[in-house]
């Protein structure tokens, strides 16, 4: 297993936003995690990455209990993620946004390749130079992978990495993430069913905090729980 | 190197003006670069970091009193002193960092200046040893480093030079190396930067030790090259005079701090000159200034210019 957790759970001012949680990645697995709105994933994910403190359990990493560690120490160990709110640094350039993503582990010439290379991969190679505040929306998405690419991660957390893409630029992003795949774990967090039911090996469906179900696409598909927590059906695989 | 050109050509301009400024000005130019020296400090971490200290006059001072009380009561000469001036600079800012770090934003300015006050009131409190607000005077004597003598006014301005130099160097390097734009990218954005992987508080304690020891440099250098140690310095118009000349030079480049500080100093001489209410005038000028240049001098430059500048 490259990641597990056991009984992870996070507690806001008494809202159980997290209960209970135990899940494994098996390392180079594709794993979406989907689930309502509020169902708990960016606080799941956030707890793995280490940006929020849970209020129980625990988390493993590549055989190492990490559950101590700050975020940054974390990071260092192979993760890396990208944010549901888009969080790049908007007044510096594209260039130097992903370069400091590469500097953490690379020094000189190897430092341009690897940020040559990610900005290639997410096709914003021409915008190097801009300043990252001023790309479009979807842009600043591919930004923020680009940054995750160029830190060379054994896990790559992605939370809604596809929100403000356009059609096009989701085929490409399918095509990137399953290249990615070829040598990083990859959890992925995702409301676009098409995307989910293209890419996913398995899916983890989280609802008020606890997994509903986890299965392959057809199982989930087919799962009339997860049916019911979404309201009368899964969102059209078509139009997400 | 268009920018090593630039920053070289102001240190070799600088050397020039030392041969051609007439007396008044050239004492004027040496003090100003000494105070620049502890700008430039106050800039890695304000404009650089985005750390907004309201207490550098405790670095400022700590080197200042490290050198003088070295000088007065060890008996040291000019050489150990100074060593002493910056390691205290050091040390005071590496326990502050320890402690003030843990707060941010308005919580780390009252932090920081509630420490500064401290450090001024201990100052006068041990008014035995430090001769509190009249301060002591730094004997000619004491002022040979390495055989030259300090209290002449051409060996002083070179001695100026030769710390502003060190600093602007250093700074330059600094703010290029992947430490500094890490420093950046924690001024724009620290979540992003923790989620990077980089620990965001060693680099913060980093700089404000280096930042803190800058300052002690030019406080040492100060009470060396004018021959005077006094609470002034250590007092909260000292905090607040290099967040005001960064300010107006520019925030976050390497020649705002310079650039405010000589234009702070003239414009104060120059309105003392014409009118006893100057402070008014100066007042007036930093208004117009941060109406039309909200980035200061340099960064209207960066803006309009030269975008690379660092
Ligand atoms: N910092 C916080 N303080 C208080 N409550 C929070 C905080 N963060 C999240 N919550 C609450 O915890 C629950 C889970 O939020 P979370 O963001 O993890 O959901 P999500 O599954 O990622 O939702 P979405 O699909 O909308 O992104 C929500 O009810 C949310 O309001
Ligand atoms: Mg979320």
């Amino acid at each position: 297993m490259l990641l597990s957790t056991r009984g992870l759970s996070k507690n806001f001012a008494g809202l159980r936003a997290v209960e209970d949680v135990d899940f494994d990645l098996p390392k180079g697995e594709i794993r979406a995690l989907i689930g309502p709105n509020g169902a708990g994933k960016t606080t799941l994910v956030g707890m793995i990455s280490g940006r929020i403190a849970p209020t129980a359990g625990r988390v493993s990493f590549d055989g190492q209990d990490i559950t101590a560690l700050p975020a940054h120490q974390r990071m260092r160990l192979g993760m890396a993620y990208t944010f549901q709110i888009t969080s790049v640094f908007g007044r510096l350039p594209v260039r130097e946004n992903v370069a400091l993503a590469a500097r953490r582990h690379l020094r000189g010439t190897a430092v341009e390749a690897a940020v040559e290379s990610a900005l290639a991969r997410v096709g914003l190679s021409d915008r190097a130079s801009q300043e990252a505040g001023d790309l479009a929306y979807g842009h600043q998405r591919l930004l923020e992978i680009a940054m995750g690419l160029a830190q060379s991660p054994r896990l790559l957390i992605l939370d809604e990495p596809t929100q403000g893409l356009a059609e096009g630029e989701i085929d490409s992003f399918l095509h990137l993430i399953r290249e990615v795949a070829q040598e990083a774990t990859i959890l992925l967090i995702e409301h676009n069913m098409r995307v989910v039911m293209d890419l996913a090996h398995r899916i983890t469906v989280l609802n008020f905090g606890q997994v509903l179900a986890e299965g392959t696409p057809a199982e989930i598909h087919a799962n009339p729980a997860v049916q019911a927590a979404y309201l009368g059906g899964l969102p059209d695989a078509a139009t997400g | 190197m268009r920018i090593y050109a630039l920053h070289v050509g102001l240190l070799a301009l600088l050397l020039a003006l030392h041969f051609v400024l007439p007396a008044y000005h050239h004492g004027n130019l040496a003090r100003v670069m000494v105070l620049a020296s502890y700008a430039m400090g106050y800039n890695l971490m304000f404009g650089y970091t985005g750390l907004l200290s309201l207490g550098h006059a405790l670095f400022f001072a700590a080197g200042m009193y490290g050198m003088g009380l070295g000088v007065q009561h060890l008996g040291l000469s000019a050489a150990p002193a100074l060593i002493l001036g910056l390691g205290a600079g050091a040390l005071v800012s590496g326990v502050l960092a320890a402690l003030a770090l843990r707060t941010a934003g308005v919580a780390f300015m009252i932090v920081t200046l509630m420490f500064a006050q401290a450090g001024y009131l201990t100052v006068l409190y041990f008014g035995a040893l430090t001769r509190g607000d009249e301060g002591f005077v730094i004997q000619q004597a004491d002022r040979m480093l390495w055989g030259i003598d300090l209290s002449l006014e051409g060996n002083r301005y070179l001695a100026a030079l030769t710390l502003f130099g060190t600093c602007l160097m250093l700074c330059l390097w600094l703010v290029r190396a992947p430490f500094g734009r890490v420093l950046v990218a924690i001024r724009e954005n620290e979540e992003r930067v923790r989620m990077l992987g980089y620990d965001v508080f060693a680099h913060k304690f980093a700089v404000m030790v280096m930042s803190g020891t800058m300052a002690a440099a030019a406080g040492a250098a100060y009470g060396l090259l004018f021959g005077y140690v006094g609470a002034s310095f250590a007092s909260v118009q000292y905090s607040i005079f290099p967040l005001l000349w960064v300010l107006l030079g520019g925030a976050g480049t390497v020649l705002g701090p310079f650039i405010g500080t000589l234009f702070m100093f003239y414009l104060i001489d120059l309105s003392s000159g014409v009118t006893t209410a100057y402070m008014l005038i100066a007042g007036v000028a930093l208004v117009l200034l941060t109406l039309f240049a909200p980035q200061g001098l340099m960064g209207e430059v960066r803006r309009r210019v030269w975008r690379g500048l660092p």
